[in-house]
């Protein structure tokens, strides 16, 4: 099957269990995370997750507004977006 | 792999800058509607038409849901009206059959009403163009243009001629909404026959049956990016503008590829434009004024526009399979919230402007003048233009929007995208002589290649 990749995006305050409830959203969808790095710019929690979305039971729109109804209740902005967006605008 | 650093600087470009895709564009040809009937002709055309594009606009937001870039409008070009419309009674039908298919389709609008007449016209050239005042007055979606030059036929001046009469009675026709019909209108020289931006779209007639095309933009991100380069040389800010432009039309590329593949309709080209809008932080004026002008309109305005221009190309052409369209960067006064503050200070006179128009994309776009203007005057504004275009071997356009009953000064509200803009002063002295001769200036030394 062809491999489909998915770039989740979370930008907010710092505050716990967000990596989990993130991954937890995504573990539910049938996606598998191919990587990860989360940083902290000035108290600012920046996480961005590069998951394989190819699984037969992921629904990239599900996925999607699960993400952000997630990023609501957290009071920060999650993006799922489909990979190529960022490789095709920095790679020939 | 994707680096975080990449991911939050598309996201910044997104988000803060107002990247997007401007439009996605889908061209269809009519050229098999043609028919002696009139009930007949907006039957096929409004068929094909809603058959053509019944996926388009659900297919630009499902694109626009999974890249998360904006796709700002998705629209339609279809073959000039005069090429299919030589047996009809009455044009205005079509008008309405071509404005009721957008309706049907979702699209915001369809462009094609057009009559490529830059070398002579033919009798439905003249009919169609006399019907444009009603046609664009009573449609919502549906814009017109009107070809009346090129390098390689020369300017046919008893068009520009009358197209000075229509745009008069097209203002005079939407007066109670300002004139604004004739933001529905555009006078060409060199049109080109790809373009996927409104006004001046419409589907060549040496198109394919369809093809998509997609309009970029971003004059945001391009600003953001001089401020690194801020108070270096203009070789620094050449490079900084094409890297941009690169990115930007690498967006334009995917998204043009993606919507081709999932409608199953050939691509067409990208057209890196840098689009202005009315929004704060989207403005073309003010990439120049990040150059070290103090106001958009002084001097210097024509070289640093000029740089623009050219280092959007270069970036952009890199990127892309198939660039076309008008590619550059459009100047739209009332659409350009840098160009608005600027007229209404009086720093961006239409002078300044005309020379502008000589080495950006396009022209004299999106300008209020008062609403009593000579008709001769708005011709020999279109004329001007077409010259700069005929010598210069490029588009030019007028998208002039004479304002019923408003004075120079008046600020004039288009709302939207169109923005406002102010009523801007003309030369007051009269060009009815000229004009009034007709006929056809002949094309140039510069159009005998073979």
């Amino acid at each position: 099957m062809e491999e489909k990749k998915a770039v989740v995006s979370v930008l907010g305050l710092d505050q716990k269990g967000i990596t989990a409830r993130v991954t937890n959203v995504l573990y539910m969808n049938d996606a598998n995370i191919l990587d990860i790095s989360q940083t902290i710019i000035s108290g600012y929690f920046t996480m961005v997750l590069i998951a394989d979305i190819s699984g037969e039971k992921c629904d990239f729109d599900r996925l999607g507004e699960e993400l952000s109804l997630l990023g609501e209740t957290l009071g920060v902005q999650i993006k799922l977006q489909r990979s190529e967006i960022f490789e095709s605008m920095y790679r020939i | 792999m994707v680096t975080p650093s990449e991911v939050l600087s598309v996201l910044q470009m997104i988000d803060k800058q107002k990247l997007d895709v401007r439009t996605i564009t889908m061209g269809i040809n009519l050229l098999s509607c043609a028919s002696d009937d009139d009930e007949r002709l907006c039957q096929k055309v409004y068929d094909k038409v809603c058959f053509s594009a019944k996926d388009l606009v659900r297919t630009g937001e499902q694109i626009e849901k999974d890249f998360g870039v904006p796709i700002v409008n998705k629209r339609i070009s279809v073959t000039p009206a005069a090429l299919i419309s030589g047996g009809m009674k009455n044009h205005v039908r079509l008008a309405e059959a071509l404005d009721k298919a957008a309706q049907t389709t979702g699209v915001n609008f369809i462009g094609g009403y057009t009559a490529l007449v830059q070398k002579a016209q033919t009798e439905n050239d003249i009919r169609l163009i006399d019907s444009m005042p009603e046609a664009l007055s009573v449609t919502r979606r549906l814009c017109g243009s009107v070809n009346v030059g090129s390098t390689k036929a020369g300017i046919n001046m008893s068009a520009v001629r009358r197209m000075g009469r229509v745009i008069k009675e097209l203002s005079q026709r939407t007066s109670q909404i300002r004139g604004f019909g004739c933001a529905k209108l555009v006078v060409f020289c060199n049109a080109v026959e790809d373009n996927p931006f409104m006004a001046g779209a419409f589907h060549g007639a040496g198109e394919g049956d369809l093809a998509i095309n997609v309009g970029v933009s971003g004059p945001g991100v391009v600003a953001s990016a001089l401020e690194q380069v801020k108070g270096m040389p203009f070789d620094k800010v050449a490079e900084v503008i094409k890297r941009t432009a690169f990115s930007i039309t690498r967006v334009g590329q995917l998204v043009a590829l993606e919507a081709s593949r999932r409608l199953n309709v050939p691509f067409g080209i990208v057209d890196l434009s840098l689009a202005p809008t009315p929004a704060v932080g989207d403005s073309v004026a003010k990439i120049l004024e990040g150059m070290g002008l103090e106001v958009c309109g002084c001097h210097g305005t024509t070289a640093a526009l000029a740089l623009l221009n050219d280092a959007v190309k270069k970036g952009g052409v890199m990127a892309s399979s198939r660039v076309g369209g008008l590619s550059g960067a459009f100047i739209p006064v009332s659409e350009d919230a840098g160009m608005i503050s600027a007229a209404k200070i009086g720093a961006l006179s239409i002078e300044k402007l005309e020379a502008m128009t000589a080495v950006c994309s396009v022209g004299l776009d999106m300008i209020a003048v008062p609403g009593d203007t000579p008709e001769e005057t708005i011709s020999a504004i279109i004329a001007d233009e077409a010259a700069i275009g005929m010598i210069n071997n490029k588009t030019t356009a007028v998208r002039l929007v004479p304002v019923p009953g408003a004075q120079v000064g008046e600020m004039v509200e288009f709302g939207g995208l169109f923005g406002s803009a102010p009523v801007m002063p003309l030369s007051r002295f009269s060009a009815k002589g000229f004009i009034e001769r007709e006929g056809h200036i002949p094309a140039p030394l510069n159009s005998l290649k073979n």
